[in-house]
């Protein structure tokens, strides 16, 4: 069997009958998907489907929205992270988040990378953050664009190298996944192309998930895709399946333009 | 082209009226609003001109020249016990006061010593514990006036008094300087040695207890508040509380201190620690909605990308939204301190109007406060009292404008661009 098999042996993440409510309502219904360890996976649907609130499950973001209610199982490796025994702070140490504008801290890029590296105590001294915050920075495919002025402010920048240094602030602390929410709907084509590029190269090393209202996107830089519609997940597949041969009727009517 | 309606007439007479009432309403617009800027400016310059006209000289006094030769007139006493603390009293039991009152007569003519204000040998005390020398040579002291010699000197008068200080200004024995006194002493029922320093030490000490007490407890419930607290019936009770007591008037502040620290805790009255804690009470619900705004402001965007990489809730606030949300809990804090410092009801109600005549030497020592001691001056009879007055307030003003400045200095130093 090819990685790219539609059976995922030994996935990352496993969701099993996920239900989230806001309040009373119902954002996300009895969703099950398995997200691969060396695969890029992208979330699909029209706006208001829930997608973004099933990522931010992914990591327990929605721990900070109070009336947010999670049911079902979410495995990390095999491990619920809903469980009490799992800390959350890890948890998010561990599934990294890229957020939809770009949003780096006032302070400088140095300081931006090396943030969640010093609040986890992963770098003995100065020399060995220096090492994590170059690491990440050409990971991110920034460190020639900035090398000169680590000292300057993060937002200082542009939007796309904004976006990048958030990427790369994300894996300074070495995730094992990284979820991003809609990383280019704030950013120029040239930019979104950049970003596209950095999540090919950084397939195989992190498993992505990533949400985009960019169909071409998703067929561009996934190798699976989820479809969500009101709550629902309505098909889950090989992108390619999905964008030419897509078995559901509301996944071919969307994918096709007719609503969304 | 198919219209239904006919085309709109822009150019008819109609329009032409509508545009021309409507620039009229602009031009009536900016001219009430410049009348607006324009009036706050006049009441302000007012203000300033009026208090610094007088208060200047409410900063200066005037001598009185007279020689006094301790070698006709000795000042029996034993110049070893100048150094004790009592050599205060050894010098006035002395008879010092006749001596500098007889000086006075003989340099300046009958009544002379009536010329001299009746604290000016004091200040021949304070040259004789510096330097005993003095007491074996003549000397010429430049003594503090009678307060009416001071006002006629500076204003001018009519009748006797009139024509004895013109004598006197002829002669060269008057001459101004700064009102040294003024920036040394407390309370006094003399305006020659009547001084700000007490008053102005009071305030600094009730101030800083306030802002020690209403900074941290202020900030604290803020984030607790803001960041941790439920959102639920109980929260909203709570931020409708303190909404309340921002608005609960200042006197109201006061029973409640006397009730609780002074009766209750038995704390000392009058005191800079009492007026400190009730001015904390009043300042403490200001800083709480300052720095709740000031940190609902901090983007969520921030707080996300803190979470998203495992900051906990503590590094959170710690870390990202106490820096960014830390110049408007700064500015509010200051402008809550300011409004505290010009504060005088509270104060009445827990003993500070009493008349105070010693520098506070700690925070449980009676003292008293600036706007507190404009007040007790604004009452006095002697007119001496009324440049006072004005030279106090503009003490207090000079203070309240240096706060505010820091306030924008800390603003700016603090506040982050993105």
């Amino acid at each position: 069997m090819t990685q790219d098999d539609l059976t995922i042996a030994d996935p990352k993440m496993k969701a099993q009958g996920v239900d989230v409510f806001y309040g009373e309502k119902q954002a996300i219904k009895d969703v099950s998907i398995d997200v691969g360890t060396d695969l890029v996976t992208a979330f699909i649907g029209p706006s208001g489907c829930g997608k973004s609130t099933f990522l931010r499950s992914l990591n327990r973001m929605n721990d900070t929205v109070a009336s947010a209610r999670v049911t079902g199982t979410i495995l990390l490796d095999g491990e619920d992270i809903y469980a009490p025994s799992m800390d959350v702070v890890q948890l998010r140490a561990r599934v990294g988040m890229v957020f939809q504008k770009p949003n780096p801290f006032p302070k400088s890029i140095y300081d931006n990378v090396a943030y969640g590296s010093r609040i986890h105590g992963l770098a003995a001294n100065k020399a060995d953050l220096d090492v994590i915050v170059e690491r990440a920075l050409t990971r991110a495919g920034l460190w020639d664009e900035v090398k000169d002025r680590l000292g300057e402010s993060g937002t200082a920048l542009s939007g796309g190298q904004q976006q990048r240094l958030c990427i790369a602030r994300a894996i300074a602390v070495d995730p094992e996944v990284i979820l991003m929410d809609e990383p280019c709907s704030a950013l120029d084509p040239i930019a979104t192309a950049k970003i596209e590029e950095l999540i090919h190269e950084l397939r195989g090393k992190y498993a992505i998930v990533i949400v985009t209202h960019n169909m071409q996107q998703a067929a561009r830089v996934s190798q699976r895709t989820a479809f969500f519609h009101l709550g629902t997940l309505v098909e889950y597949g090989k992108t390619t399946d999905i964008f030419t041969n897509p078995r559901q009727e509301r996944t071919k009517d969307y994918i096709t333009g007719r609503y969304g | 082209m198919n219209r239904d309606t006919a085309p709109t007439d822009w150019k008819g007479t109609a329009m032409q009226k509508r545009i021309a009432s409507r620039y009229a309403a602009e031009r009536r617009f900016k001219l009430f609003g410049l009348g607006a800027v324009l009036l706050s400016g006049a009441f302000l310059a007012f203000l300033l001109f009026v208090m610094v006209g007088n208060g200047l000289r409410g900063f200066t006094y005037t001598n009185v020249e007279v020689p006094i030769d301790f070698k006709a007139m000795p000042l029996t006493i034993d110049a070893s016990r100048l150094g004790d603390t009592d050599a205060d009293q050894v010098i006035a039991n002395a008879g010092l006061a006749d001596i500098v009152a007889f000086a006075a007569d003989e340099a300046l003519g009958t009544d002379g010593s009536k010329l001299l204000s009746e604290n000016a040998w004091k200040e021949v005390r304070t040259a004789i514990k510096a330097d005993p020398e003095l007491l074996t040579a003549k000397t010429v002291f430049h003594l503090p006036a009678a307060s009416e010699v001071d006002i006629a000197a500076k204003e001018g008068a009519k009748g006797a008094l009139g024509a004895k200080v013109e004598a006197l200004e002829k002669n060269g024995k008057l001459s101004t300087g700064i009102h040294w006194s003024f920036f040394r002493n407390a309370d006094a029922t003399d305006p020659a040695v009547a001084g700000i320093w007490g008053a102005l030490k009071g305030s600094v000490l009730t101030i800083f207890i306030a802002f020690l007490i209403a900074f941290p407890t202020g900030v604290l419930a803020a984030l607790y508040l803001e960041e941790y607290a439920p959102k639920n019936r109980w929260t909203d009770l709570i931020e409708v509380s303190i909404n309340n007591l921002a608005a609960v008037p200042s006197i109201i502040f006061g029973l409640l201190a006397l009730a609780v620290f002074i009766n209750w805790f038995g704390l000392c009255q009058a005191s800079a620690l009492v007026g400190g804690l009730t001015l904390a009470l009043m300042t403490m619900p200001v800083i709480v909605i300052a720095a709740r705004n000031a940190i609902k402001a901090v983007p969520p965007s921030i707080r996300d990308a803190a979470l998203g990489v495992g900051a906990s809730p503590v590094q959170v606030v710690f870390h990202h939204v106490l820096p960014l949300a830390l110049p408007g809990i700064l500015t509010g804090t200051i402008i809550g301190m300011a409004r505290a410092l010009g504060e005088t009801a509270p104060l009445l109600l827990i003993g500070m109007r009493a008349f105070i005549g010693d520098v506070p030497n700690g925070i449980c020592a009676p003292s008293t406060v600036l706007p507190m001691q404009i007040f007790l001056w604004s009452d006095e009879v002697d007119r001496g009292f009324v440049e006072k007055t004005s030279a106090a307030i503009i003490v207090l003003l000079i203070v309240l404008l240096s706060m505010n400045a820091l306030a924008i200095y800390l603003r700016n130093k603090f506040e982050k661009r993105w």
